[in-house]
C-alpha cells in the first residue's frame, strides 16, 4: 500500500510541477491544484498509514494518528481559498494585460514557425 | 484569571475583531468612522504590545496555551523578549501605515483598513506562535491579506507584479506543507520546543529525512525573506504597490528572517545533535551573495521605490550574515539592525510616496521634473533617512552596522563581512546621493500644480523617523535588551520549561 501511495503522491507532484513550469496562468492554477492534492495526501501519510483504525484514542487498541488528519483538513481549507483567489487573479490578469502569460506578454519564441 | 493574563493573545485578537467589525454596515459604509476605528485600534495595539514587552521583561517568558491544552497536544503562543519586540515593531509600523493611508490611499478601493488589520493579525501571530503548523496558518493569513493589499487600487502594473508574487508564494506554501509533513513524519510533533527536544534523539535513518525537511523549510522562509536566489519577485512587487502597503511590507521579509532564526538558528541550532546548524553552510555564502547582488541592483535602480526595495534586499543579506555568524553577540547585533532597517526602509517607502505625488508625471524616477512644492521638508527627511540607510553616524544605521562588525570575531569571517558590509554602505551612499540630486535639484523650471502633502502623512513619517535617533540616544538600553533577547533565543526552550512556565 505504501508503494502505491508514494507513487501516487510522486506522480501528482511531477504533473503539478510540470504544469507550473509552463508559464501560463491557466496551467499554473491546474498545476498548483495538483500539487496541493499531492501535498494533502503527503501530509495525511506523515502520521503513518493504517487501515481500519479509528482516529480516536481508547476506542480500540489500534488507532490512527489524528493530528495529520486535522492538519490536512486545515490545509485543504486554506488551499481552497488560495485557489479561488488565484483563479480570480488569473482572470483579472487576462483582462488587464490581455494575455494569460505570467509576465503579461508572450515571450519571443525563436522556434515558433513564422506565420507572416 | 484576570484579563491581564490573556495579554499574550491580544495582539492577534484585537486586529481580528477590529477587522471583522469594520465589515459591518455601521462602519463599512463610512470611511471616516473606519479611519477613526482603525487608528484607535492601532494605538491600542501599540499600548498592548508595549505592556506585553514590559510584562515579559519583568516576569520572563510568557506561554499561553490556547484553550488550556498543554503543550505538545495543544497550540501554544510563546512571548519571549525577541518575539514581543517584533510585535512592538509591527504595531508601530501598523500605526504609521494606517495614519499615512488615511490621507487618501485608503479611498482607492474597498476594505483597505480591514485588510491591514488581517495583515497585522497574521504578522503578530507568526511572531508569537510556538507551533510549526500554526506558523503556517499565520503565514497564510498574512499572505492572503498581502495578496489583496498588493493589488489594492488596481492598475496593470500591480496586477502583473501581483501574479508573480501570488503564484510564487502559493508554491512556497505547498513546499511549506511538504516540509511540515516530512518533519512530522520523523519527529512526531510540530511544537517548536518539543521538536528541539526530539531532534538529538533521531535514529540514523531518520536523520536524512529530517534534514531534507529542515532545508525545505529554509527555502520557504528564504522565499519570504527574499534571500538569493529567491529575491527576484521583491523589487517589482514592492515598487508597484501602493505606498502604505509597501511600507508595511518592509516587515514581511523580516517575518521570514525571524522564522529562519527560530527554526534554523535554535531548533536546528547548536543543541540539535547530529543535525546541529545544518543550515549554516548554506546561509553563509547565500548571505554574502545577497549583499553583493542587492548592492549591484541598488546601483542600477531607476526610481526611488526600486532603490529602496533593493536596499531591503541588502538588509536581508546583512541580517542573514548575523544569523550565520551564530553567536549571541551577532544575534543581538542582528536584532538591533533588524529594528533599524525595518523602520528606516518603511519610512523611506512612505517618503517615496510623498515625492511621487508631488512630482507629477515623473513620479519617483530619477529624471528632471517640476520642482516639488515641499522640496525643503522632503529633502530634509530624505537626507536623514539616507544617513540612516547608509549607516553613517549619528543615526541608528551606524550603530547597527558597528555592532554587527564588532560581533565578527574570526579573522576568516571578518575578511568577508567587513569589505562587503562597508562597500555595501558605500554603494548605498553613491546611489542615494545620486537619487537625492536628481530628485531634488534637477528641475525643469516649470510651475508645479501638485498638491502639498497631507499633515497626517508627515506625522506618519515623523513617527518612524523619530525612532531612529531614539535608538541611538537610548542605544545602551536597546542594546541591553537585544543582548538579553539574543541570549534567551539562543538558550532555546525545552518542552519541560515551556510547560512549567505555562502553569
Amino acid at each position: 500500500m505504501e508503494l502505491v501511495y508514494a507513487i501516487c503522491v510522486g506522480f501528482m507532484s511531477t504533473c503539478g510541477i510540470f504544469l507550473m513550469l509552463r508559464g501560463h496562468t491557466f496551467t499554473l492554477v491546474i498545476g498548483l491544484t495538483l500539487l496541493s492534492y499531492a501535498v494533502n495526501l503527503f501530509l495525511f501519510a506523515s502520521g503513518g498509514l493504517t487501515i481500519g483504525a479509528p482516529a480516536v484514542l481508547s476506542s480500540s487498541e489500534n488507532h490512527a494518528d489524528p493530528l495529520p488528519q486535522a492538519l490536512v483538513l486545515t490545509a485543504i481549507v486554506i488551499g481552497f481559498a488560495m485557489t479561488a483567489f488565484a483563479v480570480i487573479l488569473a482572470m483579472r490578469g487576462r483582462a488587464d494585460l490581455g494575455s494569460d502569460h505570467v509576465d503579461g506578454i508572450e515571450p519571443f519564441d525563436p522556434l515558433a514557425e513564422d506565420k507572416s | 484569571m484576570s484579563l491581564f493574563d490573556h495579554l499574550v493573545i491580544f495582539p492577534v485578537l484585537i486586529p481580528f475583531f477590529v477587522a471583522v467589525a469594520l465589515l459591518f454596515p455601521g462602519l463599512s459604509n463610512s470611511l471616516r468612522k473606519q479611519r477613526a476605528v482603525s487608528i484607535t485600534a492601532n494605538i491600542l495595539m501599540v499600548v498592548v504590545a508595549f505592556s506585553l514587552l514590559f510584562k515579559v521583561e519583568a516576569q520572563g517568558i510568557q506561554v499561553y496555551a490556547l484553550g488550556d491544552w498543554s503543550a505538545p497536544f495543544g497550540i501554544v503562543l510563546v512571548a519571549d523578549l525577541f518575539s514581543v519586540l517584533m510585535v512592538c515593531l509591527s504595531a508601530i509600523l501598523g500605526l504609521a501605515v494606517t495614519m499615512y493611508a488615511t490621507a487618501g490611499e485608503d479611498k482607492t478601493g474597498a476594505f483597505f483598513h480591514t485588510l491591514i488589520m488581517f495583515q497585522l493579525m497574521g504578522i503578530n501571530g507568526a511572531f508569537l506562535t510556538g507551533d510549526a503548523f500554526n506558523l503556517f496558518v499565520f503565514f497564510e493569513v498574512l499572505l492572503i491579506a498581502s495578496y489583496s493589499l498588493m493589488i489594492h487600487g488596481g492598475g496593470k502594473q500591480r496586477t502583473q507584479a501581483n501574479i508573480h508574487y501570488v503564484f510564487l508564494n502559493l508554491i512556497g506554501s505547498s513546499l511549506f506543507l511538504f516540509a511540515l509533513g516530512t518533519l512530522y513524519g520523523t519527529l512526531g510533533t510540530l511544537n517548536f520546543a518539543d521538536m528541539a527536544d526530539r531532534i538529538p534523539l533521531l535514529s540514523n535513518n531518520e536523520l536524512l529525512i529530517a534534514k531534507s525537511g529542515a532545508l525545505l523549510l529554509l527555502a520557504v522562509f528564504g522565499l519570504k525573506a527574499a534571500m538569493l536566489p529567491l529575491h527576484f519577485w521583491l523589487p517589482k512587487a514592492y515598487s508597484s504597490t501602493s505606498t502604505p502597503v509597501a511600507a508595511l511590507f518592509a516587515i514581511m521579509t523580516k517575518v521570514g528572517i525571524y522564522s529562519i532564526w527560530r527554526v534554523h538558528g535554535v531548533i536546528f541550532g547548536d543543541q540539535a545533535g547530529e543535525l546541529a546548524n545544518i543550515a549554516l553552510p548554506w546561509l553563509w555564502p547565500i548571505a554574502l551573495l545577497t549583499i553583493v547582488v542587492g548592492s549591484i541592483a541598488v546601483l542600477a535602480s531607476k526610481s526611488l521605490r526600486i532603490l529602496c526595495s533593493n536596499l531591503v534586499i541588502v538588509s536581508v543579506g546583512t541580517l542573514l550574515v548575523t544569523i550565520s555568524l551564530n553567536t549571541v553577540q551577532a544575534t543581538s547585533a542582528g536584532i538591533y539592525y533588524l529594528i533599524h532597517s525595518t523602520i528606516a526602509c518603511a519610512a523611506m517607502f512612505l517618503l517615496a510616496g510623498l515625492i511621487k505625488e508631488q512630482r507629477g508625471q515623473a513620479e519617483d524616477r530619477f529624471v528632471a521634473a517640476r520642482a516639488m512644492p515641499q522640496a525643503g521638508v522632503l529633502g530634509f527627511i530624505f537626507a536623514l533617512l539616507a544617513i540612516a540607510l547608509i549607516g553613517m553616524p549619528p543615526l541608528s544605521g551606524f550603530v547597527g552596522k558597528a555592532l554587527i562588525l564588532q560581533s565578527v570575531t574570526e579573522a576568516s569571517q571578518a575578511l568577508w563581512v567587513f569589505p562587503l558590509v562597508l562597500i555595501g554602505g558605500l554603494i548605498a551612499m553613491i546611489a542615494l546621493s545620486r537619487a537625492g540630486t536628481s530628485l531634488f535639484w534637477k528641475n525643469t523650471g516649470e510651475k508645479t500644480s501638485a498638491l502639498k502633502g497631507h499633515p497626517m502623512q508627515y506625522i506618519a513619517i515623523g513617527l518612524l523617523v523619530a525612532i531612529l535617533p531614539l535608538m541611538v540616544i537610548f542605544g545602551g538600553t536597546v542594546n541591553d535588551y537585544t543582548q538579553l533577547a539574543a541570549e534567551q533565543l539562543k538558550a532555546g526552550l525545552s518542552l519541560q520549561q515551556l510547560n512549567e512556565v505555562a502553569k
